[in-house]
């Protein structure tokens, strides 16, 4: 029967290239679909990943972590606080309306509605059109992320969203847990377009006949693209050549695949920390910095990358991760049993004493293993470690409360920014401002808070960077935190689907460029 | 006039278990986690996450949330699902046909295997071939299900390259119902998880109809019409067969349920678009409008599985009356 069928489409596709097209069909299976197609709903891999399929931002990400321009031709500040974007020429979306200016301030203030958004953008005050393709973008202060923010902005097409729907709901409405408009019909600039979607099961995809890129070299016609929630399938599923292109690859598969004839595997080094956090607050032991460094000193994390992750990552000593401004080469992984159990000694409690951790055990990459690993290691140093790991929808609510003296957390900076990272898990937690909202350490040092506030205005990249490595060192010295490693990212796909040149360290691949031979 | 009582009698029992079954679902609610982190970024703040609890409802007591789920239930409405944005009985019922196809496909193999299999068994307990099904039945029995899957997709999937490895192939609309039966794809597409879900059924059923079958052999009427000269197959199939289906409709009729309960793993598996497989997905996202409608639906078809079972029984034995209705 599959002999058949293959003949069958082997006939199409002779007649096709025969007529001078030649139809290349990218079958790929992520773990899971797009929650909505509403690009302001949710801020998540998902939703970007989506994002760069059926819309543009103005800027993107380059693999070297720079900016390339694509809806902005180009762009320059005008003055402190503005930055001039000058728009390409002849976009259309795909509902056929142009994008001018006008719809880029449309996207930029209903950004600044979205819950999930509106946190980056809060320190853009306002966009403001200056001609038909010029929009003027003005921050409170002088801001040194206002290219990283605008591959936040992908252009919608403002007339498309607007006015009320067949059932008098406004179309602009963004609807969080709700059926709305926007989350179930879109209209992008981007290189596809969504034909059919049946939510959890396929989404299909087109090339969009009017798109503006014609330099792009991306030769894929459609896109099927199928959610496969389990791992061992999915990689089945590339093996046995139903799918083209899956992601992510389970590490225990990555050898499997690297070896296979047919498939090709792409690895890097990613940029999601994965930490544990001492609760100063809930216990007088983690006050004194003496313990805290006795504690990094006892995990061993490079041998947890090694066994446990298969060497899927990279043993950290810090927060940022290579490339970022606030990587500071001298911090490097420091397990030393020796100098642990000194540490313990002198700060008076060689006998020890008990700890309560959690972690989840479905939401990182070998989460729950790498928390009873830790568990073992802290066992040498005499403390007694009661682990409890759950399913990251029960973790969460208890990550809130604050509940275990422990807690494992991964953050990824949403603007690529080391800044991100101790705005959100380094600076002292104020309710009110929302700093500090992921420190459950409850580590606070003046400096560190003072600092992470000045390199959120200063727009000196080489005084930045000295700054925020400086925040990295007192991180490190005073053991703030317990780093484990960056999580690796990898793709795998068929020979021939060269995804080598489309993925990258965001992990949003640029499906519109991709070749297939 | 009996039947009908029985039915009206059914039909007050089905109404009373989906009320317990609303309420357990209910009070385990809490239990499963927050629903809210399934539904925002990491940096949105707490406040702004309140705020949407409360838009939610999620934040009222709960005999406020359990009496505003009646109210809404019994106008057929079970709610919005959080990740489908559709009413969750839509959505349920929209998975129906892929689950209701390999249940089906699934029986249909453990009837036409297990049945003459069984029979086999029974009658020739010493031929080498009867040793080899009772061997292989043990094995079978004792494989859990989602290792049946994984082999047979690495077997039939990657080595030997024969069958899809996941998903459902090419379905035809037939109305609000889908089918994967009327293409070629689509029915390649249901052979290996069909066979995954059948073999944990299947040891069970060919011991039992071997074990009942041994029995009748052994009764007074067989045997009166072994020694009147019918034609052993008329012995067989009328007289001894039509008995021994009696505990093996019983016993289907409650591994029906458990049939039911199996197609979570294998969906999951295959991943199979069914209602299995949205229920696990619900559960980890907390979807809970989902996973309520999901244990009312499946509580509804124990119900009705089982009525229909109590009349197959009279039918096929009238001697039985069917219980609670004075004969």
């Amino acid at each position: 029967m599959k002999k058949l069928f293959t003949l069958l489409g082997a006939f199409v596709l002779a007649f096709v290239v025969a007529g001078g097209v030649q139809a290349k069909t990218l079958r790929m299976a992520y773990d899971a679909d797009p929650v909505s197609l509403d690009p302001h709903e949710q801020l998540s891999g998902g939703t970007l990943q989506l994002s760069h399929m059926v819309f543009d931002p103005l800027v993107r990400w380059t693999k070297d972590l720079g900016f390339e321009g694509r809806i902005a031709e180009k762009w320059e500040r005008v003055d402190d606080t503005t930055v001039r974007f000058h728009l390409r020429q002849g976009v259309t979306f795909h509902s056929g309306n142009a994008l001018t200016a006008a719809d880029v301030v449309w996207t930029f203030n209903r950004l600044k509605e979205s819950p999930d958004f509106k946190g980056i953008f809060e320190p853009f005050v306002s966009m403001a059109v200056v001609d038909d393709h010029t929009v003027d973008l003005v921050t409170s202060g002088p801001n040194p992320l206002v290219l990283h923010t605008a591959t936040y902005i992908f252009p919608m097409d403002s007339a498309f969203y607007s006015g009320n729907d067949e059932r008098g709901r406004d179309k602009a409405e963004i609807v969080k847990h709700g059926d709305s408009f926007a989350s179930q019909n879109v209209s992008g600039t981007g290189p596809f377009v969504i034909t059919s979607r049946e939510q959890g099961v396929k989404v299909v995809f087109e090339r969009f006949a009017g798109y503006w890129d014609t330099n792009s070299p991306g030769n894929v016609t459609s896109i099927v693209f199928t959610p496969i929630k389990e791992a061992p399938t999915r990689v089945a599923a590339l093996l046995a050549g139903d799918v083209d292109f899956i992601a992510p690859v389970p590490p225990t598969d990555l050898p499997r695949i690297d070896s296979n004839d047919g498939t090709e595997l792409i690895t890097m080094t990613g940029t999601r920390i994965i930490t544990f956090q001492m609760d100063q607050n809930r216990r007088e032991e983690l006050r004194d910095p003496r313990v805290r460094l006795a504690i990094v000193h006892a995990i061993n994390n490079v041998g947890i990358v090694e066994k446990i992750m298969n060497g899927f990552g990279t043993a950290a000593g810090q927060m940022s991760p290579a490339g970022y401004l606030g990587y500071n080469e001298a911090l490097i992984p420091r397990y030393d049993l020796a100098k642990a159990q000194a540490l313990m000694t002198e700060a008076g409690y060689a006998d020890g004493f008990e700890l309560t951790m959690m972690a989840p055990n479905n939401r990182y990459v070998n989460d729950f293993k790498i928390a009873e690993a830790v568990a073992a290691m802290l066992a040498k140093i005499n403390i007694r470690v009661d682990l409890t790991t759950m399913p990251k929808a029960q973790y969460w609510p208890k990550y809130d409360e604050q509940a275990a003296d422990m807690m494992m957390i991964g953050w990824h900076s949403d603007t690529e920014d080391s800044a991100n990272f101790y705005e959100f898990l380094s600076m002292t937690r104020d309710a009110d401002t929302g700093r500090g909202q992921y420190n459950n350490g409850h580590y606070s040092n003046a400096d560190v808070d003072r600092m992470t506030l000045d390199t959120l205005t200063m727009t000196n990249d080489e005084e930045r960077a000295q700054v925020l490595q400086r925040i990295e060192q007192i991180q490190y010295d005073e053991a703030g935190f317990v780093p484990l490693h960056w999580q690796d990212l990898a793709w795998a796909a068929r020979s021939g689907v060269n995804i080598g040149s489309v993925v990258n360290v965001m992990n949003f691949p640029y499906l519109g460029d991709l070749v297939i031979d | 006039m009996e039947t009908l009582a029985f039915l009206i009698r059914r039909v007050g029992q089905a109404v009373m278990v989906m009320l317990i079954i609303s309420l357990i679902g209910f009070s385990i609610q809490d239990n499963l986690g927050d629903p809210l982190r399934e539904l925002v970024g990491q940096s949105v703040s707490e406040a702004e996450r309140e705020a949407l609890r409360d838009r939610m409802g999620l934040n009222d007591p709960f005999f406020v949330q359990y009496a505003r789920f009646l109210g809404n239930a019994v106008q057929g409405d079970l709610g919005t699902s959080y990740f489908f944005k559709k009413p969750a009985l839509e959505v349920i019922l929209r998975k129906f046909p892929a689950t209701f196809e390999l249940v089906l496909a699934a029986t249909l193999i453990i009837v036409l295997v297990s049945v003459p299999a069984g029979i086999f068994c029974a009658i020739k307990p010493k031929h080498i071939g009867a040793r080899l099904i009772m061997g292989l039945s043990i094995v079978g029995i004792s494989i859990p299900v989602f290792l049946t899957a994984i082999f047979s997709i690495y077997l039939f999937s990657i080595e030997l390259g024969w069958m899809p490895s996941f998903g459902r192939g090419d379905v035809v609309e037939l109305g609000w119902w889908n089918t994967g039966f009327l293409t070629g794809d689509g029915l390649e597409h249901l052979v290996l998880p069909a066979f995954a879900l059948s073999s944990i059924m299947l040891p069970l059923f060919i011991r039992l109809i071997r074990g009942e079958m041994m029995e009748v052999m052994r009764t007074e009427y067989v045997r009166f019409a072994q020694a009147k000269g019918l034609h052993p197959r008329r012995v067989l199939f009328v007289h001894a067969l039509r008995n021994t289906l009696l505990p093996v409709i019983t016993v289907g009729g409650v591994q029906i349920g458990t049939l039911i309960a199996y197609t979570i793993l294998t969906e999951t598996v295959f991943q199979w678009p069914g209602m299995g497989f949205l229920f696990l997905e619900a559960v980890n996202r907390v979807d809970t409008p989902l996973i309520i409608a999901y244990i009312i639906i499946v509580g509804l078809i124990f119900v009705i599985t089982n009525t229909i079972v109590d009349l197959i029984y009279t039918y096929v034995n009238p001697m039985v009356r069917i219980s609670g209705v004075k004969g």
